[in-house]
């Protein structure tokens, strides 16, 4: 029996490279399995796990390489690489706030397209090193490679320093910005044509730089507000630019991985785009020529008169209504109020006043990143309604207590049509019998437009940080 | 006429593994966007985290040009590759898992952590 085993063992062994493609036959299906788990609450841990997993499977076999086993100034090179990414990979990702996702999610995109670029570089040099012509299929896959990852990586780069408020989060125009866009775009094509035709290395070079330019004067122009959805599509892009690679390098695995994510990542960008009402295109080209008509200055319109409310009066107010939409923005998470107002919620609950919090799907810096802030805060799902939920529902509301909000509960959004953000859904917070806003100032949100809603006689307005107002509030609800 | 048709297939470039690559890439496609289409907004930040992780696998293309890497400038930019990749793939894992273990509280278990005390995984 033992024997015959063997036999059966030594008749099937398989060449090692039939090995390695069999493994990475498995990890497609684990990155198939991780993205379709990461479309459920449920199982969408589990679905990243796997993901993880499948890509340590793959990652270590591709050390199987005969060019890999031995261990030459390559192997090192490569370990020593590994080592230093991961070494400055988890603290990262581990240590930054929940409020800072979008940026670091940003990062890691820019860097993969960054690697993708690369490898299509190296495999062009490697193969005129042996004094190889690449066929024109080759060529174009190398291009393309180069084109859609260095793209990627300067996008990416803008998108971080948007994000992390290095340069101001409103579009930047300046004259002749279409003249220009266009010239790039055009001398890229040329080039490609160029190159595909002649076939000089040299024209790659000057691709990656172009590309690298295409990507800053592509993304300058979009708004703060919309970068999410821009990192969403700039995802896809480097996803296509490892599927690229793939092509180049002969690899199943990243064509599969790279093309699942690139066609995701298209997907999740309309998504994106219809959630807050408005098409691709608009978001990524509505700053061309149009002037954004943002009325009221850096602090809104002095001028006129609203009505500033004490934690006491509100707190009054809370304790004794029956239903309280709360309404989270970005404000929230940046003050790290979300476990105050959970504390808030709580305390209102336990008195019997019915609560949910109304979550608008941009609320954040990111479609989905409020929940993450609030689940980080052990606040259940049930308590959490999406805005189609939660509209129906606001005019039986007592109170609608927006919590550093400002543009998902603007009216301009219905009724302005030059505004920029018209069209886009909200949350009716207008129809609740009172409004209270906790802010820091009048300055308008990241839209940079003033909001009506705050000079209604039906709202109060709380000033101040929103953990601070937050926890006078508790206080106040406590005792009245 | 046999005779002029190999000699025409004989003197074309092959294209058998590209037509096989483009087949993979476009069932790939379906596939994305059929896994995709259906997911509900609260899942959008983690999926695109995820994903944005998936597509570090971008690493085993880095360590495969890696060791065919000849000469300074091939090692230079190969080593780069790697780290770069290795940056996405790590980080990418590690920040969704971080982003989910926030999503797993059942409803009754809100109340043992008491006052604003951070969630598991917070470490603000």
């Amino acid at each position: 029996m033992p024997v015959a085993l063997t036999q059966v063992v030594a008749s099937i062994s398989l060449p090692l490279s039939t090995v390695r493609n069999l493994v990475y036959l498995v990890a497609i299906i684990g990155f198939i399995l991780a993205l379709k788990g990461l479309g459920s609450p449920k199982y969408a841990r589990q679905g990243n796990q796997l993901g993880a997993a499948a890509a340590i499977l793959a990652v270590a076999i591709t050390f199987t390489l005969p060019s890999l086993r031995h261990a030459d100034k390559n192997l090192i090179l490569a370990l020593v690489a590994i080592v230093l990414g991961a070494a400055i990979a988890v603290p990262v990702a581990r240590k930054v706030r929940m409020t800072a996702m979008p940026q670091l999610v940003a990062v890691f995109n820019g860097v993969g397209g960054g690697a993708a670029a690369l490898i299509s570089i190296i495999e062009l040099l490697h193969l005129h090193s042996l004094g190889l012509k690449p066929a024109v299929y080759v060529t174009a896959e190398v291009l393309l490679g180069v084109l859609i990852g260095a793209v990627s990586f300067s996008g990416s780069a803008i998108a971080f320093i948007k994000l992390q408020e290095l340069i101001t989060g409103r579009p930047i125009t300046y004259p002749g910005q279409q003249v220009i866009n266009g010239i790039v775009g055009v001398a890229i094509a040329a080039l490609i044509v160029v190159s595909l035709v002649t076939g000089n290395i040299a024209f790659v070079y000057i691709l990656l730089v172009l590309a690298l330019i295409l990507g800053v004067i592509f993304v300058l122009p979009i708004g703060g507000a919309d970068v999410p959805v821009l990192i969403s599509l700039l995802n896809s892009f480097t996803g296509l630019a490892v599927a690229a690679s793939g092509f180049v390098l002969d690899n199943d695995l990243l064509i599969v991985a790279g093309t699942l994510v690139g066609a995701s990542g298209i997907i999740l960008t309309r998504l994106m785009s219809s959630a807050m009402g408005r098409s691709l295109p608009n978001i990524l080209f509505s700053a061309f020529g149009s002037v954004i008509t943002a009325t009221g200055g850096e602090e809104g319109d002095a001028s006129r008169p609203v009505r500033t409310g004490t934690p006491e009066d509100v707190g009054v107010l809370l304790a004794y209504a029956r239903k309280v939409v709360i309404i989270p923005g970005y404000g929230l998470a940046v003050a790290q109020a979300q476990h105050t107002v959970r504390e808030l919620a709580d305390a209102l609950m336990a008195r019997g006043v019915e609560v949910f919090f109304a979550i608008h799907p941009v609320a954040g810096r990111m479609p989905g990143h409020m929940n993450v802030l609030l689940a980080e805060a052990n606040v259940p799902y049930d308590e959490l309604k999406e805005m189609d939920e939660a509209n129906p529902e606001m005019s039986t509301a007592d109170v609608a207590l927006v919590v550093g909000a400002n543009d998902t509960v603007n009216p301009a959004a219905l009724a302005t049509p030059g505004s920029p953000i018209f069209g886009m859904p909200i949350i009716h917070a207008d129809e609740a019998e009172n409004i209270v806003f906790l802010k820091r100032s009048m300055r308008p949100g990241f839209a940079g437009i003033d909001n009506e809603l705050l000079y209604d006689p039906k709202t109060t307005m709380l000033f101040g940080d929103a953990k601070d107002t937050l926890t006078k509030l508790v206080a106040a609800v406590a005792e009245a | 006429m046999i005779g002029l048709l190999t000699v025409h297939v004989v003197a074309a470039p092959d294209y058998t593994g590209i037509v096989g690559y483009l087949t993979v890439f476009v069932l790939a496609a379906f596939v994305g966007i059929e896994v995709v289409s259906k997911v509900p907004s609260i899942l959008h930040t983690p999926l695109m985290s995820g994903s944005n992780a998936i597509h570090g696998i971008v690493l085993v293309g880095a360590l495969t040009i890696m060791g065919e890497a000849h000469g300074t400038p091939q090692l230079v930019l190969g080593f780069l590759a790697v780290f770069l990749a290795t940056l996405n793939i790590v980080g990418g894992f590690v920040v969704t898992d971080r982003m989910l273990e926030m999503f797993k509280g059942k409803p009754n278990e809100r109340m043992k952590p008491k006052g604003g005390e951070p969630g598991p995984g917070a470490s603000a």
